[in-house]
């Protein structure tokens, strides 16, 4: 059999059917615990800065791993930022066609370490570039849960052109 | 052998706790930030790092290593995951002391770290796939089911009686008192362990160590930077790991030949021709109350049958002449399966330098020896230490 | 790097204990996650076989020329001297308790309304302490003993899948 032939006979073979009967409920942690408490109830991006590298880190984390130190100091950051990078996501985990398409990208803060996964968004046939500006778009306060969906997407920022 | 010495000189841990707020890295982190504190050290001190932690599905993360790595110091820096079961613990420092032994490198961090609550509805369901899936899987097994088949098989064999197994839940329990990190340390009577109930005769619930979260973390340096960082060093004197067969209704379940196997291997490295002699303060695995009994024999510190005299006459007393399990081991401490293994060596650590604080045994302990198990009741770790 | 020492006594231990209310009914913020593991596992020959067998009512081994053991279950090689075993034996359906337990809960901590007596048997036919998991059933389990004699009862062979199952448990003989 040639290394990109299937074998479908598999499931002829003698086999036993099993599982891993569990599931997980995962903390969200020190530093994650006030990042979505803040998003849930103040409705900003909060983050946290390292007093040795100086840098601010968004989402907050609770340690800076280069230079190991614990980060206590927590500071809003601004919840516009710019696209780092992106994608546009033509079908799903199942291979059904997504229509339209889910535009994806990874965000960035000025003067920020990290930034955010999210959903860009907008008017119907809305396109994006790497480099736009784009801004925060929460739920409505009593629908926010203390989760990265509480933020409905990012849209281009007021204002930014091209 | 060529093979340079390893001192461990510095440790860290977490709080051993039920639920942990913190992450697995943050919890990671923790550890790991007091060890380098505790031999005043950074991160750019350190040449490589060692991460051990048991099954990814505890945590959730598969490929946890990798997810672990930033709060375990690893970021760009060499990077090993090992996981041997409950022997985790105590395989990990093995595989840093190789890394420094072999001349690659001079220090190496060590972290273990497990977070068993994430893990629903109980962790068991992650250990249900050690039963072979064909030919045991299929009667409805749980982990429980091989301790208890494990400890009739012990008592039968030697006639050792309930009473005294439940005197060592009432010794470590006692012993944790004084851990500031213990997640189960209290004052309990061998009336009352035998009072509880019956998980799985002959396992009574205060015979069985908890589901825990926690962290620890030791550095281990070369002996030239070893002597430059801290008046103190402790040596890694021997380190030994074996596994048996996989087929465990093949061995006889009463004696734990696969900790012999590891045993000999450390004390021939440690040159411990006697053991029950030359160890001063020893740290056996114990999940369950008889390991802790079986562990002792298979590490040679008394004959077959013969550890349940030595709890009852007081002799691993935390006062006794060789003190077994002063931390408080599993029972007492808790059980976050990799880190409680490296708690135990951090125990040794402390204690071989005097700093056990409340927990310290008396004299000048010189050599210990601490040793974890699992898998399919099958693998040995063990490690010697010398002051 | 400096020559102080630190010692456990000086620091303040992390690690942040939560109740059980606090951790599942959103105090504190929480995730979940499922990860649908769902596996079919090969069996390979040797196991096929028995499970085979298990269908006909019986238990079949492998034996190892070298080391001279009849091994169950069966095995493609003899995992001590690492050679490949040779030959199929049939072995009886009694043996010997090796050792059981009495179990009063499932894998996630609920009790069991009837325990089950999972136990460790040593069968007939096979090489000395060649045992297999199983359970003992209609007896006492007060009555449960190590060395006691026990004998396979088996599912009619109309209902038998080839399985582990097919024997119900092991009753004494």
């Amino acid at each position: 059999m040639g290394l990109i032939q299937k074998s479908s006979s598999n499931q002829e073979l003698r086999h036993y059917r099993g599982n891993i009967p569990v599931g997980n409920l995962y903390t969200a942690g020190i530093a994650g615990d006030r990042f979505f408490v803040d998003l849930r109830d103040k409705g900003r991006l909060l983050g946290t800065r390292c007093p040795s590298c100086e840098r601010t880190f968004v989402p907050a984390r609770h340690f800076c791993e280069e230079c190991f130190t614990r980060l206590e100091e927590y500071v809003p950051v601004p919840s516009s930022g710019t696209v780092h990078s992106l994608t546009a996501a033509h079908v799903d985990l199942d291979g059904k066609p997504l229509d339209p398409p889910h535009v994806l990208a990874f965000i960035t803060f000025e003067g920020c370490a990290g930034g955010l996964v999210h959903r860009l968004g907008g008017a119907p046939g809305q396109s994006f570039r790497i480099g736009d500006r784009v801004e925060m778009v929460l739920k409505d306060r009593k629908k926010r849960t203390g989760g990265i969906n509480d933020i409905e997407h990012f849209r281009p920022a007021k204002g930014s052109r091209r | 052998m060529g093979m340079r010495r390893v001192a461990v000189i510095g440790a860290g841990m977490t709080r051993f706790v039920r639920r942990a707020k913190e992450t697995p890295k943050e919890l990671s982190f923790e550890a790991t930030r007091m060890a380098l504190d505790s031999c005043e050290m950074t991160r750019d001190d350190i040449d490589c790092v060692v991460h051990g932690t048991a099954p990814d599905a505890f945590d959730g993360v598969h490929m946890k290593a990798e997810y672990l790595c930033d709060g375990s110091g690893g970021v760009g820096k060499p990077y090993t995951r090992n996981y041997v079961g409950g022997g985790t613990g105590v395989f990990a420092p093995i595989q840093g002391w190789y890394h420094i032994a072999s001349g690659m490198f001079d220090t190496c961090l060590v972290v273990c770290e497990e977070k068993m609550s994430s893990c629903q509805p109980h962790p068991q369901g992650a250990f249900l796939t050690i039963f072979d899936h064909t030919t045991e899987r299929a009667l409805g097994p749980n982990l429980l089911w091989i301790f208890a088949l494990e400890m009739n098989r012990y008592m039968q064999t030697h006639g050792i009686t309930l009473e005294e197994i439940a005197a060592v839940s009432v010794q470590n329990k006692g012993n944790a008192l004084d851990h500031p990190c213990a997640q189960l340390g209290k004052k309990t009577t061998v009336k009352e362990v035998l009072e509880s109930e019956v998980l799985a005769w002959p396992v009574h619930r205060e015979m069985v160590s908890p589901t825990s979260d926690g962290a620890v973390a030791l550095v281990l340096a070369s002996e030239e930077v070893a002597r430059r960082a801290t008046p103190k060093p402790v040596w890694i004197d021997g380190v030994g790991w074996t596994l048996d067969t996989a087929y465990w209704c093949t061995r006889d379940l009463y004696y734990p030949r696969y900790v012999e196997t590891a045993a000999r291997m450390a004390y021939d490295m440690a040159g411990i021709t006697e053991p029950d002699r030359q160890i001063d303060i020893a740290e056996p695995y114990d999940p369950f109350a008889y390991k802790m009994l079986h562990h002792m024999e298979g590490l040679m510190l008394c004959g077959k049958g013969q550890a349940p005299k030595l709890v009852a006459d007081g002799v691993t007393a935390r006062h006794g002449r060789l003190p077994c399990c002063p931390s408080g081991g599993l029972l007492g401490v808790g059980n976050p399966i990799a880190a409680a293994g490296l708690m135990k060596i951090a125990e040794l650590f402390w204690q071989l330098r005097g700093e056990a604080g409340k927990r310290q045994v008396p004299g000048t302990p010189r050599k210990g020896v601490a040793q974890a198990w699992g898998d399919l009741m099958q693998v040995g770790t063990v490690v010697v230490m010398g002051a | 790097m400096a020559k102080r020492v630190r010692s456990m006594q000086d620091f303040d231990f992390r690690g942040t204990a939560l109740s059980a209310d606090e951790f599942s009914k959103g105090k504190v913020i929480t995730t979940t996650g499922e990860p649908h593991a769902e596996y079919a596992w090969d069996c390979g020959p040797a196991i096929s076989r028995y499970l085979e067998e298990l269908r006909n009512g019986r238990l079949i081994a492998r034996w190892c020329k070298r080391c001279n053991r009849t091994m169950l279950p069966p095995r493609m090689f003899c995992e001590l001297c690492w050679c490949p075993t040779t030959e199929w034996r049939f072995v009886r359906d009694t043996g010997i308790v090796n050792t059981f337990s009495l179990c009063n809960i499932t894998w996630d901590m609920k009790p069991l309304k009837t325990p089950q007596i999972p136990a460790v048997i040593e069968i007939d036919g096979a090489s000395a302490g060649m045992g297999i998991m199983h359970l003992i059933g209609g007896c006492d389990p007060r009555k449960v003993r190590i060395g006691m004699k026990v004998k396979a009862v088996w599912k009619p062979a109309a209902e038998r899948e080839g399985a582990i199952t097919d024997i119900l448990h092991f009753t004494p003989a």
